[in-house]
């Protein structure tokens, strides 16, 4: 992957480049102080992926995103957790890390612009409309490489929609399976499940915490929309 | 306890680099002074917002330098100085002094 840094500090983009010399596959093409010049290169140039900083003088990372018409796959390296929940909006952002940067953490971004860059392998490329189905009550088959999978439903932690895929967090794997949220939704039981955001639905049981727009589900930090709060408030148990 | 400054996490990063782990402190030696002096310009013409984005570019380094408490201390105070609350200068001031002392030995 080709890539460029985006930071006005100099420190911080000699932290990226270091962490991506660790990396097999990343090669960084470009590294820029500033947005505006980013701009001119990304107008010659085409890349996979920008590690851009939110914070800096005159342009944020985010006035930087909504200039760019087709972005490549973005993550986010700031000093500041509280930019998370706008991270969400915007389908580049791959991932967002949080400064300083530690080698783990960054090789799991990584993954995921990987992962957003190119479909997993075992994502069924001929079935559309009958990837998952329903047999008994606690079980949803899904089909990946014409095998289908049991999944037991309250296993389930996530359900994340991924442009024409969903990826489906269960308590000991991960699937990816070309469907819809609004498909696998009828399949799901409405008291363990909810859809809290455009590209979410979660299992209420397995809630961790909840602060004001967002959840916390094992290590996922799920946003709330605003019009979803009132319903995942109902269906709590509150003291 | 008071909090020194440390190079575990460059030297992590480094992975048994001499040349970027020497490459980095010089650059943080470089920009940390001019970084500490914007911020104290902006603080003592009491534009505090300004004074509120050197604290938040200076907390990456705070961080970088092992300071764990004294990275708290840092959020706060950025907090607070958007504010225009002041309570966290002068811990603020400790851990850029201590820094700049321990830059001096590097």
């Amino acid at each position: 992957m080709n890539c460029i840094i985006i930071d006005d500090e100099e420190t911080a983009r000699a932290i990226v480049q270091q962490l991506c010399s660790q990396v097999e596959d990343i090669t960084v093409i470009e590294e820029f102080p500033n947005a505006i010049q980013a701009i001119k290169f990304l107008n010659k140039e085409a890349i996979d992926l920008i590690f851009l900083d939110i914070h800096m003088p005159d342009f944020t990372g985010f006035d930087f995103i909504q200039t760019l018409k087709n972005p490549p796959k973005i993550i986010l390296t700031t000093s500041d957790k509280n930019f998370a929940l706008e991270a969400f909006e915007y389908d580049c952002i791959v991932d967002y890390l949080v400064k300083p940067i530690t080698l783990p953490r960054f090789l799991k971004a990584i993954q995921k612009a990987k992962d957003a860059a190119s479909p997993p392998k075992e994502i069924p490329v001929t079935n559309t409309d009958n990837n998952t189905q329903s047999s008994e009550e606690n079980d949803l088959y899904i089909n990946i490489d014409r095998r289908l999978i049991k999944i037991d439903l309250p296993s389930i932690n996530i359900i994340e929609a991924k442009g024409d895929y969903i990826l489906i967090k269960t308590e000991k794997q991960n699937y990816t399976v070309h469907s819809t949220l609004k498909k696998i939704e009828e399949k799901l039981p409405d008291d363990l499940f909810l859809k809290v955001h455009r590209s979410y639905v979660i299992n209420i049981k397995k809630i961790i915490d909840i602060e004001d727009n967002s959840v916390l589900i094992e290590r996922d930090v799920i946003p709330v929309s605003r019009s979803n709060r009132p319903e995942l408030m109902k269906r709590l148990n509150l003291l | 306890m008071k909090e020194s400054p440390n190079l575990v996490y460059i030297k992590e990063l480094a992975a048994g680099s001499e040349e970027f782990e020497q490459k980095l402190i010089h650059i943080i030696k470089r920009e940390f002074p001019m970084e500490k002096d914007q911020f104290l310009t902006n603080y003592n013409n009491n534009a505090h917002l300004k004074a509120a984005e050197n604290v938040h570019k200076l907390k990456h380094k705070i961080g970088m330098l092992g300071f764990e408490k004294g990275y708290q201390t840092t959020i706060d105070f950025e907090n607070e100085l958007k504010e225009n609350n002041t309570s966290l200068y002068s811990e603020f001031m400790l851990i850029l002094e201590s820094i700049e002392q321990f830059l001096e030995t590097l």
